[in-house]
């Protein structure tokens, strides 16, 4: 009961999902519509569970005192300050909630990722050596792209042709393998769920 | 004024919010010397408020609209109408409600088998939708969007840039048939398909490397601009 339950729910479900592709009807679509209500549903209390987890995690943390435990303080505190703005001045243009999220969420995150540019760069100089054919076409493209996206290359018609050219068909072409090879692998494993081969998503006894 | 550094005034609430945007982003390039207290203030702050913001978020876009005002709605359509259909569709909504809240039952090791009834549903939901979602798109748009060049052309060069495309296609799927061993006119063909992979992964890096210096290049015009006013 505790495991075929669940698995004879996810078939039930998986099969009317594939189902409804093949019937178009009214029916089928509102079946679809409402699936998909009841899905984003339960993400969002599976997101609250995360959130549940993730500040039990923290505090138990800080309470123990562990090494770092601040950090850990500062993570529920913002976290508890962020709730507290929206669920009380609700999420408008100009409410405190939106304030916070232009002023220290947006440029913080902008920062986080634009840190990468630093780090790929190191990486590209250590591992950047044309040692054989496939070395040299990864430097040859990688460079090739960014001079040719650059606003200097760009102005240069023949590097913007060559990036262009470059990323509209050989880069294209094995984006398109990878593609079909990850939609064959998606549909692979889809069938093993719904057919109740692939277990793991239930966990242990 | 002539020195050029004209810092953005603290008496505005935008003027506070430039200050703290940008001690922010000072803060968390320190990381570029080494792992600092100041970075992983920075850091725990941006974990805390991005959760918070996507709580909030989901709240009132999902559970608020779809979830808690319908069961209010279906009690108060029981409460007025008493009827048998009130009731079904008060039960209908109450559903996925129920199979959310069933979620918690794993913070209990008892009852924590409970929550895959509605893990079971989210998943076969996923698997059942993505088989023809990724047929569609991944499989026959992708094969379609690779021979429909054939009936277009119109030139020399477009006929050889299509069949660059056929070839690069078909050995790179050769590359990833590993039931055979990549030998022989087998083994050149899947050379082939690496040769294609390498130009993609080169792309690819160009392309990410282009757009993390593009956010690099934003982070340092606001440093200059918005806050120091040294950039007019």
């Amino acid at each position: 009961m505790r495991r075929s339950f669940p698995i004879l729910v996810c078939f039930g479900f998986g099969t009317i999902m594939l189902a409804q592709f093949f019937i178009p009807s009214k029916l089928s679509t509102g079946a679809y519509n409402e699936i998909t209500n009841w899905v984003q549903i339960i993400y969002a209390f599976a997101l609250i569970v995360g959130v549940v987890g993730l500040i039990r995690y923290h505090l138990s943390r800080v309470s123990r005192r562990q090494g770092g435990w601040f950090f850990n303080l500062v993570t529920v505190s913002s976290l508890f300050m962020m709730a507290f703005l929206g669920f009380v001045w609700g999420r408008g243009d100009h409410s405190p909630f939106m304030w916070v999220f232009n002023n220290m969420m947006a440029p913080m995150q902008a920062t986080v990722f634009s840190l990468l540019a630093f780090f790929v760069a190191s990486a590209a100089y250590r591992g950047f050596v044309a040692r054989n054919i496939e070395a040299f076409l990864l430097l040859f493209s990688a460079v090739m792209i960014m001079f040719g996206i650059a606003s200097i290359g760009n102005s240069i018609p023949p590097f913007s042709d060559i990036a262009n050219w470059i990323l509209m068909n050989p880069s294209m072409t094995a984006r398109r393998g990878i593609f079909i090879g990850v939609g064959l692998g998606t549909i692979a494993v889809s069938l093993r769920v719904i057919l109740g081969v692939e277990r793991t998503y239930l966990g242990k006894e | 004024m002539d020195s050029g550094l004209i810092c953005v005034s603290l008496f505005t609430s935008e003027g506070v919010g430039i200050w703290i945007a940008s001690i922010l982003t000072l803060a968390i390039y320190s990381f570029l010397y080494r792992d600092n207290p100041i970075y992983r203030f920075s850091e725990s702050l941006l974990i805390g408020i991005s959760v918070g913001f996507l709580l909030v978020t989901t709240f009132d876009t999902t559970l608020l609209p779809k979830a808690f005002e319908p069961v209010g709605k279906g009690i108060i359509g029981i409460s007025e109408s008493g009827g048998i259909n009130s009731f079904a569709i008060f039960v209908w909504i109450l559903i996925p409600v129920v199979l959310g809240f069933l979620m918690f039952t794993r913070f209990v090791p008892r009852y924590a088998w409970m929550s895959r009834v509605a893990l079971a549903l989210y998943i076969g939901f996923g698997a059942g939708a993505s088989i023809p979602a990724n047929m569609q798109s991944y499989i026959l748009r992708q094969i379609d969007a690779t021979i429909r060049p054939f009936l277009n052309i119109d030139s020399f060069w477009s006929l050889v840039n299509a069949l660059i495309v056929l070839v690069g296609l078909i050995s790179t799927l050769f590359y990833f048939f590993f039931s055979k061993e990549q030998k022989g006119a087998f083994g050149k063909i899947t050379r082939l398909g690496t040769f294609y992979l390498m130009i993609f992964f080169g792309a690819t890096f160009g392309y990410t490397v282009m757009a993390r210096i593009s956010l690099l290049i934003g982070r340092l015009t606001f440093l200059m601009k918005d806050w120091l006013g040294l950039i007019s």
